[in-house]
């Protein structure tokens, strides 16, 4: 797969404007604290709470401070991407309101993060709400998936985790083509003490979730999954780890019925894990 | 194809629309393993030699920028380019027709061959000629069309449709092939083996024998260069090359849309086209002829300009960039859903990521149970894009036109349907944080998804599990440990 594609260049986190003092190597040394909004998605809210809370867990060791803006619901992905986009606006609305006084929001989805940035704006403007569509694209730059806080906003690499398990990645679509995270996640797990890190064979190739797919295609979608699933237990792993759940819910669904023991993590939690206590 | 004529109308199946909706066409699709494995080879070989030759081009995403650049001038200048296109064609000897759709389309090519009394036609590779189900046309008119290109006449010795752009045979294996020219080319030895060049070497003598007997050639265009009158034409195997210059007549197919504006607009197109259709750096044919040149090569030469709901695509300011497609066909053998399910599953002569959003587009019935369900037959997982040497952004096209199917299919229909219903309390839900909050602890309570229940979950049960909800949603856990902090 060839890099860079047309949309990849609208991306532009907003690096470093939130380190007043110029962004040092160790957030713990920074005079002047970090202050982030977390987007929990509403998947993690209801299905994957310790998602959100290794997040956190992450977050204030690295000496981040998070809120939880508590009008958050939804970024309406689910409901554009099903065909509903009038159904959508009231939820992008939602969702520009929750966070409008946050000056940096970090979410632990690239799926999430990908529609903020490429997708909210663009149905608020199709729908004539131009004022809509000027705050959402002031948010979206704004908004950056887990793996680029740390790496481009935080500089750092080594978050002092330590998981002693053979594991596997998989780079979740949106992450990979629309957020192009590229290699943030494996620098961060390749620091991670204890952790193995295998390749996954044939990683970018999807592994057939696709929100409402799932359910309107569901012969495709367990065909491509079931390739998926041979990958990864091809290669040993005890973890698979991505940075969205939704694709990890599909992934360990799989895993579960086949009764293989391989676990699906958040890479949240495997970075969270320091070996001392939860 | 058993149905031919204006294409998707009254609900009849015919060459952009199925039988079926894509789902259970898929479902069949998949049940078939020799299939399966035929087309995981097959893509698996296109893609790794399309990212070899790519990878090679060190201003790649310069070309393909300069690619949609082009692509996009020519569906914005479009009838002020076709009039050039025209007035140029007729200036150097050559006719000019006029098709608003399939029908229209056919009749003028059949009149054409009739004109020169023959009863037998080659043909050029054409995806234009496929789409407007010319072939059954000519049939029905009492005369033959020869397919010419390897892979085209495999599909039509078995009676098939193409399952795939560049490779219309693509669902077919080597030993397959054996089977069928044996069965039905009277030049096969009983000993014909399943290597390729063998394979090749029988249907180059089945052909070469028509080649110099037929007086009338169809063909297709990669691309009408607007401002010469020239028209382009590439492949692999040099018959099409035989059957644009043999025959003393040719008939010219094009979808308004492969025009482009200038010659010197092939240098770009000529270097995107081969490396994403075939990996191939160059391919071996190129052939371009301006209308008529007296003694050489066909001295009548009528070009037939189909729109077939192009017009119609182009007024929708976000479906139009499905024009610009040069159908190489790179997002087809990059798509995870088409490597699984294969080109038939579409119901449409264009299939796969490109396929399912020009598809809805030129049947302009978006709506249709068949063709509407061609937008959903994605993940969005982006490989497309990527791929696409002009950059249509097919993730989004895709989006857009699931919500068109859906606008399309609630028309006239009271009272809205359940996925409607149950899609509008989500959004109600999901709009605000408090209702979210309480829709999680409702869940909680009943210790499973609130849509396991739902039937459209059966299939998705029957080979994954569904997450249990936990005993505290996030929202509450914050709530409970950090109220009072921060
Ligand atoms: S959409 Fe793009 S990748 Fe697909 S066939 Fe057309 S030009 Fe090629």
């Amino acid at each position: 797969m060839e890099a860079a594609a047309g949309h990849a260049r609208a991306i532009r986190p907003p690096a470093r404007r939130a380190i007043p003092d110029g962004g040092p190597r160790s957030a713990a040394t920074r005079v002047t604290r970090i202050r982030v909004a977390l987007l929990a998605t509403c998947l993690v809210d209801t299905l994957f709470p310790d998602v959100g809370r290794a997040t956190v867990r992450l977050l204030e060791r690295l000496g981040v401070d998070v809120d939880f803006p508590s009008g958050q619901a939804c970024c309406g992905q689910m409901h554009v991407n099903a065909g509903y986009p009038e159904q959508a606006l009231a939820i992008i609305r939602n969702h520009v309101a929750a966070f409008s006084g946050a000056e940096l929001v970090v979410a632990p989805s690239g799926s999430c993060v990908g529609a903020v940035r490429h997708q909210q704006a663009r149905v608020a403007r199709q729908a004539g709400d131009l004022a809509l569509a000027r705050d959402a694209e002031a948010l979206a730059a704004r908004t950056l998936e887990l793996t680029e806080l740390l790496v481009d906003v935080l500089a750092i690499e080594d978050v002092g985790a330590r998981f002693p398990h053979r594991v596997t990645y998989h780079p979740t679509c949106h992450a990979l083509r629309l957020l192009r995270v590229g290699d943030r996640p494996r620098r961060l797990l390749s620091r991670v003490r204890g952790l193995e890190l295998v390749e996954l064979g044939d990683a970018e190739v999807c592994c057939g979730f696709g929100g409402t797919f799932s359910v309107a295609n569901p012969d495709v979608s367990a065909a491509m999954l079931g390739d998926k699933l041979s990958r990864v237990l091809a290669t040993g792993a005890e973890v698979v780890t991505a940075v969205d759940v939704s694709c990890l819910m599909h992934i360990a669904g799989g895993l579960s019925r086949l009764r293989t023991g391989v676990r699906a993590m958040h890479l949240a939690e495997i970075l969270a894990t320091t070996g001392d206590g939860p | 194809m058993s149905a031919g004529g204006p294409a998707g109308r009254s609900g009849a199946h015919g060459p952009l629309r199925g039988r079926e909706p894509f789902p259970d066409a898929a479902r069949r699709a998949l049940a078939d393993t020799q299939l399966r494995q035929n087309l995981a080879r097959a893509t698996r070989t296109i893609r790794a030699r399309r990212a070899e030759v790519v990878g090679e081009v060190p201003d790649w995403e310069a070309l393909r920028e300069a690619g949609r650049a082009i692509r996009a001038e020519a569906t914005q200048r479009l009838p002020e380019l076709l009039e050039t296109l025209e007035a140029q064609v007729v200036a150097r000897g050559g006719t000019v027709h006029w098709a608003r759709d399939a029908a229209e389309a056919t009749r003028v090519v059949v009149n054409c061959v009739q004109a020169t009394g023959a009863r037998e036609v080659l043909k050029v590779k054409s995806m234009t000629t496929q789409e407007i189900g010319l072939n059954t046309a000519l049939e029905r008119a009492g005369i033959r069309p020869v397919e010419t290109d390897l892979a085209e006449l495999i599909v039509q010795l078995a009676g098939d449709t193409p399952s795939h752009i560049v490779v219309p045979a693509i669902h077919r294996n080597r030993e397959e092939i054996r089977q069928l020219f044996r069965q039905h080319l009277p030049e096969a030895p009983a000993a014909l083996g399943d290597d390729p060049q063998e394979l090749a070497a029988v249907a180059r003598r089945h052909l070469r024998q028509k080649f110099l007997r037929a007086p009338v050639a169809i063909s297709g265009v990669n691309f009408a260069v607007a401002e010469t009158g020239t028209l382009v034409v590439v492949e692999s195997e040099g018959n099409g090359r035989m059957c644009l210059t043999l025959p003393s007549t040719l008939v010219t197919v094009m979808g308004i849309e492969k025009v482009i504006p200038r010659w010197r607009d092939l240098d770009v197109l000529l270097q995107l086209l081969p490396r994403s259709a075939t990996g191939e750096r160059m391919n071996p044919y190129t052939s371009m002829w301006t209308g008529v040149t007296p003694g050489d090569g066909p001295q009548t030469f009528h070009l037939v300009l189909v729109d077939g709901g192009r017009s119609r695509a182009l007024a929708d300011p976000i479906g139009r960039e499905a024009l610009r497609c040069i159908r190489c066909s790179a997002c087809l053998n990059v798509c995870p859903v088409f490597e699984r399910v294969g080109g038939h599953a579409y119901g449409s002569v264009y299939p796969g990521p490109i396929g399912a959003i020009l598809t809805p587009q030129l049947t302009g019935r978006p709506g249709d149970r068949v063709t509407g369900s061609l937008p959903f037959a994605s993940t969005l997982c982006g490989a497309c894009l990527d791929a696409c040497p002009v950059l249509i952004d097919i993730p989004q096209l895709l989006v857009h036109l699931r919500g068109v199917a859906r606008a399309g299919a609630r028309q006239g229909r009271r009272p809205p349907s359940p996925s409607t219903l149950a899609m509008g309390a989500a959004a109600w839900v999901m709009a605000d944080g408090s209702r979210l909050g309480w829709a999680g602890r409702a869940a909680r309570l009943g210790r499973r998804l609130p849509a396991a229940g739902l039937p459209p979950l059966a299939r998705w049960l029957r080979t994954r599990d569904l997450p249990t909800p936990p005993p505290e949603t996030f929202r509450a856990w914050w709530a409970r440990t950090r109220r009072g902090r921060s």
